[in-house]
């Protein structure tokens, strides 16, 4: 189970201490939110490796608490906890916020564990950073670890400066033996290695500068620091079977994010540098369009149309699936009191068989109950694609969460 | 020569026809423009507003919805919505800054997963959070987002209004036309009739319970859409407007957005 150290969690207990006591002294408002869940995973293809099971069942709590201070500054607290039955490495808990928000006119200040996202596009998040991805929650890289960081944001006429100090870094979480989505050989995360020396106490720093300027977005940024994808190298457990260990590189990343919005369509990329990863400094990019047919066929029903390309010139040796890839979505907003969405994905290699479908779903009964679906099937993939060792993982997984 | 013989003839037009010194189209106009002025110099408010939806078989469900409102001197105005409930859209905020010319710029704040987004505001025929409202019903009301033409005077419940139709001059409409009940004392609006892009009766909005701010501006507490097509019906209630709150541009960007709760 992923915990922070003691020396952090110290920290962290001043912040929540520091909070409470600014938050007895001049009260203005607080509140408790959040949801519990139930979650099932069910997987239609038998479990191709040993001690992966054909279903899991799994409880969720992600409460959170926010109080507001008179003159708008703010402290969050969001703990999560999940319990699951197939892979221990799936139950964990984390702090997914704990911030005191510092606001003045002239800057805002947050200090504490926090998420932040950078991107524009819909299906691959390339150039967002700062979190490390909570793979076990699900892999659809849309949930993240909080991460512990000062930072300072200064709003100006010119635009949006933001400056990060990252000193402590989150290793990216992964199935264990009993987990599906994942690779043949378990990845060992007890046995994780850093290049630097300071290992997970390395200071990252991160700038990004964003704005709007008319129908365009821009945000530029810079990241230095521990990466949040490990490169995975061949070990032994200590048991003696094989496993992957995952290798903490010190990169610099310059990357570029941008949207255009022209009448229904809305154009969108995201492009990077990265150094340090491996032996081969490269260049990745994604982007494409959404565009919006409103009331169609003469309902409330609005439907979005999505397209967008995947490159990355590290090309076979990329380390993720989406080296030259084209994504096509049709996301259905039904506009009802129930909110009901549908979004179906598509996502082609362009130079070979494999493909990626998904359909995500989600409906709302009576004022607080929410039912969600997603469906994931891995298809054609050749024994040379990344998700080839996980092709048998098709996967239905349906949650039923109640929000207070 | 001509010039003089110009501003002869035009002096001869007048003198000779004084009850076509007002169009039906220009009085329209100078309604809107009166209602206009009226409405200016409110500087910025925040209100509550709950919205009750309810279909044809009479199911309901509600929304409750923060608003903070600021007036930009020669623009339309900039808006920020904060979802509270459904719970589980709760920090769902709207960014939307109206122009008086052209296509709103919107952005939307997705909590779960902290990220802004910028929106395409074409499509202003489109629900707003799935009610009987549209976007262009919820938007800044500019003078520049209609053309106008004074129909008759007539009175609702006692009180003496102009009855004009206005004609959307932006793109992406989803109306033909509008016809407005506006009292004539205070210059609230309290009827709207809507019709479709085929000019059929498709909406009507009543506004009650007004009541008068800063001892100027008179803000609905009702506003009452019925869709005549479909049977569904959205009442909007507001509720704790308060006026100069001190809100300021630095209320309404996005990283503002990003704190919003």
């Amino acid at each position: 189970m992923p915990a922070f150290s003691t020396p952090i969690s110290g920290i962290l207990l001043s912040i929540v201490a520091a909070g409470f006591f600014a938050a007895a002294s001049t009260t203005q408002a607080h509140e408790l939110t959040g949801f519990v869940g139930a979650e099932t995973r069910l997987y239609p293809n038998s479990a191709r490796y040993i001690g992966q099971d054909d279903h899991s069942a799994s409880l969720v709590f992600k409460p959170e608490y926010y109080h507001e201070f008179k003159d708008g500054s703010s402290f969050t607290f969001v703990p999560f906890y999940r319990l699951n039955s197939a892979d221990p490495e799936r139950t964990h808990f984390d702090i997914r916020e704990l911030t005191f928000l510092w606001l003045q006119d002239d800057f805002e200040l947050r200090l504490g564990v926090r998420k932040v996202f950078w991107g524009t596009t819909e299906f691959f998040h390339l150039v967002d950073i700062i979190n490390q991805f909570d793979l076990v929650e699900n892999i659809d890289f849309e949930d993240k670890l909080g991460q512990p960081m000062a930072n300072i944001s200064f709003s100006r006429d010119w635009g949006t400066l933001d400056l990060f100090w990252l000193p402590y870094f989150r290793e990216r979480t992964f199935p264990g033996k009993g987990g599906r989505l994942r690779g043949a050989t378990v990845i060992d995360v007890d046995q994780a290695e850093y290049e630097s020396a300071a290992k997970e106490w390395h200071s990252d720093w991160a700038f990004r500068y964003s704005h709007y300027f008319g129908d365009w977005d821009v945000g530029i940024s810079q990241f230095i620091g521990t990466n949040r994808e490990p490169t995975l190298l061949d070990g032994t457990g200590s048991n003696g079977d094989a496993i992957k260990i995952p290798r903490y590189e010190q990169i610099t990343q310059t990357s570029l994010d941008m949207s255009f919005v022209t009448g229904e369509w809305l154009w969108k990329g995201e492009a990077l540098y990265r150094a340090g990863q491996g032996n081969e400094n490269y260049y990745a990019w994604t982007g494409g369009f959404e565009y919006t047919f409103t009331r169609i066929w003469s309902s409330q029903m609005d439907l979005g149309v999505l397209g967008e390309w995947m490159y990355d010139t590290r090309q076979e040796k990329a380390t993720n699936a989406f080296q030259n890839d084209l994504g096509g979505g049709l996301r259905l907003a039904f506009n009802n009191s129930a909110s009901t969405e549908t979004l179906f994905g598509w996502v082609q290699d362009i130079e070979s068989s494999a493909r990626l479908l998904f359909l995500e779903t989600s409906h709302r009964f009576g004022d607080n109950l929410l039912l969600t679906a997603e469906f994931r099937a891995f298809v054609n993939q050749p024994a040379t694609d990344f998700l080839f060792e996980s092709r048998d993982d098709e996967i239905l997984q349906i949650e039923l969460a109640y929000y207070f | 020569m001509k010039r003089v013989i110009y501003i002869f003839s035009t002096v001869l037009f007048f003198i000779a026809n004084p009850t076509l010194a007002e169009t039906p189209e220009e009085k329209g106009l100078a309604i809107a423009k009166e209602d206009d002025k009226r409405d200016n110099g409110f500087q910025n408010f925040t209100a509550n507003m709950v919205m009750l939806l309810k279909n044809r078989q009479g199911e309901e469900s509600s929304r409750n919805i923060r608003n903070k409102t600021l007036e930009v001197e020669g623009d339309g105005d900039k808006s920020l919505s904060i979802f509270d409930r459904p719970r589980d859209v709760k920090g769902t905020a709207l960014l939307n800054f109206t122009h008086k010319v052209g296509t709103d710029d919107q952005w939307l704040y997705l909590p779960a997963l902290k990220r802004v987004k910028r929106i395409s505001s074409a499509n202003k025929s489109g629900s707003f959070m799935g009610s009987e409202f549209a976007y262009e019903d919820v938007t800044s009301q500019e003078v520049e987002k209609y053309n106008y033409k004074w129909l008759r005077d007539e009175d609702i419940k006692g009180e003496k209004c102009f009855v004009f139709e206005r004609y959307p001059v932006y793109k992406n409409s989803g109306y033909t036309r509008q016809v407005v009940w506006l009292d004539q004392k205070d210059y609230k609006i309290l009827r709207i009739e809507f019709f479709d892009r085929k000019n059929s009766p498709l909406k009507t909005l009543t506004q009650t319970d007004f009541k008068q701010y800063l001892g100027k501006y008179w803000y609905p507490g009702n506003m009452y859409m019925e869709n005549h097509q479909t049977g569904k019906s959205t009442l909007l209630s507001w509720s704790d407007y308060k006026f100069q709150t001190g809100l300021s541009d630095k209320d309404f960007n996005k990283n503002s957005l990003k704190r919003t709760r």
